[in-house]
């Protein structure tokens, strides 16, 4: 085989924690200036080969090659100096700092003892133009950036350093559809430059757009690479998962009661404007709607997690005021978090702690903990979502992201919640478990809890939901019947001016 | 072979799960081989009897750092209540159970101050407790015009005196006991440390988190009123000036006993191991003549060490 045709080939990786094998005989080859994603569900193996090539593990064996030679990386820095360049999800920037500052930021002053602002800024201006984001202030701050916005930056870092391999860590989960778009048209300017990309995602739609070919791994082992012009996301989905996936969403019988909670002209901060809803025991309902336009923010007033300035709640026929979230959990409102690590888990506290968080009143008495009580609850509850764990006293954050969905999941439903807000419940989530979420949401349903599911994803909205709303920066701009619902009528209202 | 590393790589685990104990057992062994006054009666009830007040200041400095706050005013509301006590006793004629009732109520509404300016006003711990110790400091000061105050009468003496058995340390093992039961099983101790490690989840989970931050600094601060009780009978004289920088000693004894100043982790038994183990290098530094400045540079390297073991410790755990 001609190696010297690889820009970059990982060759036989293995890699073993505490004697248990996450790597198996992994090979990945890439192009000069091929985009290549990398697929298979959370566990696969994908985090750890992506932490071999950026040198924060150490492979057991294996070897890597770039350019055909054969190198070594056994640290950050030996990575760095062969051009490779990891962008995770959570960005390595400085929020406090100048755009320019973080793309310049371990060389500010070059060769020089002082910095030179004015040449910094123009030739960070310069980079970001390459990119065709002349819009990006390089003197703002990059807390004050929108998170795409943030990406680029981060994408401007790596390229000053010549990065000639980057990685992206499913770059596109926390963009909107627009972001999403120019993402793409970066990634294409970076292989017109001879870069190459791998390229890790969740979505299908997103491979066949933008990649070259498609690798998949499954439970640490190498399922073969593809190109994407050979394959069908059915077929990706059968190697990453090893069935077929006959059904993503699942039937359900629920059905759809009596209102359980009304929301009128509700108003919060500049986010949430006159927002007005109903939803039914037995029922899903749906928000719609590009990121940021007003869906968390209205949820999380309702919730009373943010203040609400005005508007009228109706929870079960009566009148309610939700003043913080413990007085809406009391009537009965949960709210699952979209930001799990932050506001829905205790990551660094036990799946016991965690689960029993929102409903200690079951596992007390007289304020002192019941152990072997709260146990039981625990186990059986996280039973019936099937949920994966080591023991009930691991940390939270030993979970796969799945996993960690349902454990914040297992603490609201112990709250026994009448009407409860999923918001993008399968984000960070794995083919195998979004469908086992999607069953519990149903579940929940036939048991009469009414759902509101806040998702970014349309395919989800169109085949879960009963009736969803859509918004637009903080209007609701309209309502579809389950007949009506369809990726072309979603985005129309999502983008289109609210009547007023 | 393989069963022979497995016992040793037990016995490792042993040792580190349980480094606070393990650094106290060998401490202590070593004061006794270093010093044959060390291991004496009359040295042993003397430490124990130093430590009443240390403990119950570093078990009310746990809670708050279990938070994931700080509190910088336990000295100076330490001197309140030394003060405080001796000044209604002497000056106002109080009853010592009264004075010492009021003394303590006096602590929990500075306490309480301090709590609220963190929950409600979301003052940082440090800045909060920080003014509320100069406040504090000034407080006895002023109340005393800065002289010690003589308990002529000691009737507060009962809380030391051997007849009576010596309370202070019955209510100190009360206290650590109370306080080990509150953190390991109710729910309260459950959620002052899950605040600590996620207040923002704390709260959307319906749990009103910000009267449990106030209610540790009151905690905080009734236990430090009541170690200045105990200093001023053991004294018996009213102090303004007393346990300057006990705050430090306090969160050392936390911090050597596993607590992580960013709050969710930390044992009150350990902490109390802790104030012990800063104890028995104070004692045996006395017991060898050391001279005073030498032993605080050796107190601070002890402490580098025992936080080192912590840390590493943690790392072992995680990989």
């Amino acid at each position: 085989m001609e190696q010297a045709n690889y820009q970059l080939e990982m060759r036989g990786i293995s890699k073993q924690f505490n004697g248990v094998t996450v790597l198996q005989d992994i090979t990945v080859q890439v192009n000069k200036g091929e985009i290549h994603a990398l697929v298979g569900e959370n566990g696969a193996g994908k985090s750890t080969l992506i932490k071999i090539l950026s040198g924060a593990y150490t492979k057991d064996a294996g070897e890597i090659f770039i350019d055909g030679k054969k190198v070594s990386i056994t640290s950050p820095l030996d990575a760095k100096k062969l051009g490779i360049a990891v962008i995770y999800q959570e960005f390595m920037l400085a929020p406090d700092l100048s755009v320019a500052e973080n793309i310049y930021i371990d060389r500010l002053s070059g060769d020089k003892k002082f910095i030179n602002w004015k040449r910094l800024r123009s030739d960070a201006k310069k980079q970001l133009e390459d990119l065709g984001f002349a819009d990006i202030p390089v003197t703002a701050k990059v807390r004050n950036l929108s998170v795409a916005h943030q990406q680029v930056v981060e994408i401007c870092k790596c390229l000053t350093r010549d990065a000639r391999i980057l990685v992206l860590d499913e770059p596109t989960a926390v963009l909107t559809v627009a972001e999403i778009r120019k993402l793409f048209e970066v990634i294409r300017v970076l292989k017109e430059k001879g870069v190459s990309v791998i390229f890790i995602s969740h979505h299908m739609d997103e491979i066949f757009e933008l990649c070259d070919r498609v690798t998949v791994l499954k439970d640490g082992h190498y399922m073969g690479t593809r190109s994407v012009c050979d394959v069908t996301s059915k077929d990706l989905i059968h190697l990453m998962i090893g069935r077929e996936l006959t059904q993503m969403f699942p039937k359900r019988g629920a059905v759809i009661g009596d209102v359980v909670l009304k929301v009128e002209r509700l108003n919060s901060g500049k986010r949430v404007r006159d927002v007005g809803f109903e939803v039914r025991s037995g029922e899903i309902l749906g928000f719609g709607g590009l990121v940021g336009s007003g869906r968390t923010e209205a949820m999380r007033a309702v919730f009373g997690a943010d203040k609400m300035d005005s508007g009228e709640i109706t929870m079960l026929g009566k009148r309610v005021n939700f003043s913080n979230p413990r007085s809406a959990i009391r009537h009965g409102f949960g709210y699952l978090s979209e930001n799990r690590k932050a506001l829905g888990l205790i990551v660094d506290q036990s799946i016991r702690v965690n689960t029993t968080m929102a409903s200690l009143q079951k596992v007390t008495q007289r304020g002192f903990l019941k152990k072997k009580r709260e146990k039981d609850h625990v186990v059986s509850l996280l039973s019936q979502l099937s949920t994966k764990y080591g023991s009930i006293e691991d940390d939270a954050s030993s979970l796969s992201g799945g996993n960690q969905q349902k454990v914040a999941l297992a603490k609201w439903i112990s709250s026994d919640c009448k009407c409860m807000v999923f918001d993008e419940p399968t984000r960070g989530v794995d083919v195998g478990a979004k469908v086992e979420i999607y069953n519990i949401m149903n579940k929940l349903a036939e048991q009469g809890v009414a759902i509101i599911m806040i998702s970014s994803e349309m395919t989800e909205i169109i085949g879960m939901c009963d009736r969803a709303i859509v918004m637009h920066q903080g209007r609701i701009t309209g309502e579809l019947s389950k007949e009506n619902l369809s990726e072309e009528n979603i985005i129309e209202l999502a983008i289109k001016e609210a009547a007023q | 072979m393989i069963s022979k590393t497995r016992g040793k790589n037990k016995i490792t685990h042993f040792l580190l799960k349980n480094n606070t104990y393990v650094v106290f057992l060998i401490l202590f062994l070593i004061c006794c081989l270093a010093s044959d006054k060390f291991f004496s009666f009359l040295n042993l009830r003397n430490i124990l009897l130093q430590q009443c007040a240390p403990v119950l200041v570093s078990v009310g400095m746990l809670m708050v750092i279990l938070t994931g706050g700080i509190d910088l005013s336990v000295g100076s509301v330490m001197a309140v209540g030394s003060s405080l006590t001796a000044v209604l006793m002497v000056n106002n004629g109080f009853s010592w159970p009264l004075a010492c009732l009021v003394s303590l109520l006096v602590g929990a509404a500075m306490g309480a101050f301090t709590g609220a300016l963190v929950a409600y006003l979301r003052f940082q711990g440090f800045v909060a407790s920080l003014a509320v110790m100069t406040i504090a400091r000034g407080i006895a000061y002023t109340i005393t015009n800065a002289t010690p105050i003589n308990l002529e009468d000691g009737t507060l003496n009962v809380l030391t005196s051997k007849a009576y058995g010596y309370p202070i340390v019955f209510i100190a093992l009360a206290v650590i006991l109370i306080f080990a039961v509150v953190t390991n099983y109710t729910s309260y101790g459950r959620i002052v440390i899950a605040i600590g490690s996620n207040a923002e989840a704390v709260k959307l989970s319906g749990i009103r988190e910000k009267r449990y931050v106030m209610s540790v600094y009151i905690l905080s601060a009734v236990l430090a009123t009541a170690a200045g009780i105990f200093l001023a009978a053991r004294s018996g004289v009213g102090n303004s000036t007393i346990a300057e920088g006990q705050e430090l000693d306090a969160i050392a004894a936390c911090v050597i006993g596993g607590a992580s100043l960013a709050g969710g982790k930390g044992s009150v038994l350990r902490t109390v191991v802790g104030a012990f183990i800063l104890a028995l290098i104070g004692n045996i530094m006395n017991l060898l003549a050391i001279p005073t400045y030498p032993q605080k540079i050796i107190m601070g390297l002890i402490i580098i060490i025992a936080v080192l073991m912590q840390v590493l410790t943690d790392r072992r755990k995680n990989n």
